[in-house]
């Protein structure tokens, strides 16, 4: 029972990690297409987030947990960027001087 | 002694700026003048030594490079040092005539002082490292004298050609004694020449003999190197006849009469010597004819002078080496008068051109009677009281009786040298007759003249007079001189006593009178109908002369190099990184051939299908960023090849490196974004197809040259990896779980150290870039 259980997982994680893969890759094509750069953007940022699922997916098939921080990494710095990323396309600045001058 | 007088004009020479600048009421020269005199009494009293034995002194500088002030006295160098310190108290005694207080006369004086010793050191110097030393000294010195007045350009222009020819022969010559020790295995002259038979044997006997050669005959003006001398006579007229004249010039006849030992014998020697030296004698004594500055008939005489010694060297049989000798004295002694009476000219006419001078007999008959003393026995007229003609004979002599074996060279070449040799005794003749009638007979023109001329003050008179007494007195009584002098230099030279003794009258028949009396004779009618061959002299060499040849090669050089450099420095950043990385490609590619260097050992790891996918993804971006046209595209596709990175990390199990790889990634892509603003908009240089295609085939190449590296060294493991230890250890003695950070904090701290030093200068130097404009304050 437990055997095949072990097995059960480990074929669904690699399936899933095949699918995730995939999924980079169809990003991929929507990042360098475009059409736009918000699209680019958005691309780049679904990508983090598959990045967190790859990660964990790594993290349970070699069954360790020392990838954990890198998850919470990838979440902050996905969004941190895509942030800076809509800031810029929105504005042309990431950082504001104007209420310095004020 | 002689070492210390050998440098001791040089100590002098410093003080002599200080002398002229607090003893302004005497002239600096007296004070000059007593060094030259001091060296040439004791040198007069050495003869009686070294005349039974030569003096081997020594004196140890740098005994383990070889390197010693050892000096070498036998009768050539003795012959040599008195010219040079002889002639030297001559030309400073009539110096303090000829140059005004109002010169630079410290810097004059520090220049010939410094020029005395090195040439001195030139000719009593036994180690050819001191010697190549002092040869360069006198090329330095030569180089500051001759653009003494220096404001002018002309002046300029004949120093810094001096100094390219000497110094381009100096270091030739240089090589070619460096190369003849090496052969030998000592630094010394004395014992290259002993072992005589290594050098000659050696299959590297003609580049040494070549490379030796070349320095001599750029040192004394031989064809083809001649034409910086006639430029040097921008020089003040006593170095023109203290150094181009009597003694610098002579400094490679003397480099070849000090190895003649080493090379006598030899076909090359006798052929390239004394071949070049009669191609000199003539083509210097034709071009003299064509002058009409004074100074440049006695520049082109020196040359023509120079090279029938040369030559005479060449000869290499006994007579030939003791007219040569003999030659050398002689020569010193009149051209020197010479110079000094063209100075005296200058001096007091304000030109030196024959073309207005004339007619000074009247008016300055003392200069005009020394004048022909010194211009017959140049020219050889045959009377008792010229020294010129006992030589110039025995040169004659001398071509007539070369070595007659049969079936040598010597016999194929010998009948055609006293023709040779009559024809450019026949022009120096020519000249000679022109250079004193045109002077100081016929029409006197003192329209033209700037100030009517006299004779000069008795003191500038002195020096050409005592050379003038010389000349005589060596014409009517050459026995002393013989004894003393020559003998003892010959036998330096030849390495045998010589049985020659010096006669005026040689008997009806013989030879060289009948050569002497052509040359008369011909010469004589050449001078009269000088005027019907001037536009043949006018036209001949025309443009194939020595100057505009060196004017050519030295522009040439300016020219080919500047179109070389910018060739390649365009300036263009792209360029010069396609020429760094395309050499790295060729060269890495060909080593990677020649050495055999790849390897492949496919018993790796194998990937998996997920590993595969990521890596496919970051090729597919890495390429397309090269045809993308929007920044903020390129730079968001950038972001996904540093996060397929950090999922690589992740794959192969390295949490540090993909925590960092991914703050760093997203800082840069964040820093890029930032920079967008100030940038213009992303523009392709519109550029040619065959550049794309050179850009491409670099870029290829190194992308290939660095793949193969990483597979080859992947596959290649030499040596077991030190990796084990930290693992074993990190524990145990750097007290952390953590193998990276255990080295990167413990075990390796330095680097980490560093790499923040690194971090720290990156960010004060964004700090400094951005607060501070270009005026340097703080905005």
């Amino acid at each position: 029972m437990n055997e095949i259980a072990l097995m059960f997982l480990h074929w669904s994680v690699l399936v899933s990690l095949v699918t995730v893969s995939i999924s980079i890759l169809l990003l991929l094509y929507r990042t360098i297409k475009g059409p736009t750069n918000p699209d680019r953007a958005i691309g780049l940022d679904a990508m983090g987030i598959t990045l967190i699922a790859l990660a964990a997916l790594v993290a349970i098939q070699l069954n360790t947990t020392f990838f954990n921080e890198v998850i919470l990494l990838i979440g902050i710095l996905a969004f941190i960027g895509t942030v800076a990323i809509a800031k810029f396309i929105e504005k042309g600045v990431i950082i504001d001087h104007d209420r310095d001058k004020s | 002694m002689l070492h210390f007088l050998i440098i001791a004009p040089l100590l002098i020479a410093i003080l002599a700026p200080f002398l002229y600048k607090k003893l302004k009421s005497v002239h600096t020269g007296w004070f000059v003048l007593v060094v030259p005199l001091f060296i040439f009494i004791y040198l007069l009293s050495l003869i009686r030594t070294v005349i039974h034995k030569p003096l081997l002194l020594q004196l140890n500088w740098m005994p383990s490079l070889g390197i010693n002030y050892d000096l070498y006295v036998d009768g050539l160098s003795i012959l040599f040092g008195l010219l040079i310190s002889g002639i030297g108290t001559l030309v400073v005694f009539y110096s303090i005539y000829y140059l005004h207080k109002t010169e630079k006369l410290g810097h004059f004086y520090v220049y010939l002082l410094m020029f005395m010793s090195a040439m001195l050191g030139v000719v009593f110097s036994d180690n050819i490292f001191v010697f190549y030393m002092f040869w360069e000294f006198t090329s330095l010195s030569s180089f500051l004298l001759i653009g003494f007045w220096n404001h002018r350009h002309k002046s300029r222009y004949g120093a810094q050609k001096s100094m390219l020819i000497t110094v381009f022969g100096g270091l030739s010559m240089l090589a070619g004694l460096i190369w003849m020790s090496l052969e030998v295995g000592s630094s010394s002259i004395r014992v290259l020449i002993q072992n005589s038979e290594i050098i000659t044997n050696s299959p590297y006997f003609m580049p040494m003999l070549l490379l030796v050669l070349l320095g001599a005959f750029t040192k004394s003006a031989q064809f083809p190197f001649h034409t910086w001398l006639p430029d040097a006579m921008e020089a003040p007229t006593p170095v023109s006849a203290y150094l181009h004249s009597a003694t610098m010039v002579k400094a490679g006849i003397y480099l070849v009469a000090r190895l003649s030992l080493l090379f006598a014998g030899t076909d090359e020697f006798f052929l390239i010597v004394s071949g070049f030296g009669l191609l000199t004698l003539c083509w210097g004594s034709y071009m003299a004819v064509k002058q009409t500055d004074l100074k440049g008939i006695l520049a082109y005489s020196t040359i023509s002078q120079l090279g029938m010694i040369m030559a005479m060297l060449g000869f290499g049989t006994g007579i030939a080496v003791f007219a040569a000798i003999f030659h050398i004295l002689n020569h010193a002694t009149f051209k020197g008068s010479l110079f000094m009476v063209a100075g005296i000219v200058d001096h007091e006419t304000g030109t030196r051109d024959i073309r207005r001078l004339g007619g000074l007999y009247t008016l300055m008959p003392i200069t005009a009677t020394l004048a022909i003393f010194g211009v017959f026995s140049m020219a050889g007229i045959p009377l008792p009281i010229m020294n010129g003609f006992l030589s110039k004979e025995m040169f004659f002599d001398a071509a007539v009786d070369l070595r007659l074996e049969s079936g040598s060279i010597y016999q194929m070449v010998a009948p055609f040298f006293p023709i040779i040799a009559v024809i450019g005794s026949i022009f120096t003749f020519v000249y000679s007759m022109i250079l004193f009638f045109k002077t100081f007979t016929g029409k006197l023109q003192l329209s033209k003249l700037e100030r009517k001329p006299h004779d000069p003050p008795i003191g500038m008179l002195i020096s050409p007079a005592v050379l003038v007494v010389l000349i005589v007195v060596i014409a009517l009584f050459p026995g002393p001189f013989n004894k003393y002098l020559l003998t003892p230099a010959v036998t330096a030279v030849m390495g045998e006593v010589p049985h020659t003794k010096i006669y005026f009258w040689h008997g009806f028949y013989n030879a060289p009178l009948f050569m002497s009396l052509i040359v008369l004779f011909t010469g004589t009618l050449l001078y009269l109908t000088r005027d019907k061959w001037l536009h043949v002299y006018n036209r001949l060499p025309g443009r194939w002369s020595m100057n505009k040849t060196y004017d050519y090669v030295v522009n040439g050089i300016f020219k080919g190099s500047t179109v070389l450099t910018n060739s390649y420095m365009t300036g263009s950043l792209r360029s010069y990184f396609r020429i760094i990385v395309g050499f790295i490609a060729i060269i890495g590619l060909y080593t990677m051939y020649s050495s055999n260097g790849f390897a492949l050992n496919i018993n790796s790891t194998p990937f998996s299908l997920p590993e595969f996918l990521v890596a496919l993804t970051m090729a597919v971006a890495a390429i397309s960023i090269i045809f993308v046209h929007n920044r903020i595209a390129a730079i968001l596709i950038l972001g996904v090849v540093g996060y397929g990175l950090s999922l690589l990390f992740v794959f192969y199990s390295a949490p540090d490196l993909a925590l960092t790889q991914l703050i760093v990634e997203t800082v840069t892509v964040g820093l890029f974004l930032l920079c967008f603003y100030h940038l213009p908009e992303l523009k392709r240089d519109k550029e040619t197809s065959g550049n794309k295609l050179f850009n491409l085939v670099v870029s290829v190449g190194f992308g290939v040259l660095i793949t193969l590296i990483g597979i080859s060294s992947h596959s290649s493991k030499w040596f077991k990896p030190i990796s084990d230890y930290f693992l074993e250890n990190s524990y145990e003695l750097g007290g952390g779980n953590n193998v990276v950070n255990v080295i990167l904090v413990d075990m390796r701290g330095l680097d980490t150290m560093l790499e923040i030093c690194v971090l720290g200068i990156a960010a004060l130097g964004i700090l400094a870039m951005i607060k501070y404009n270009r005026k340097g304050d703080l905005e």
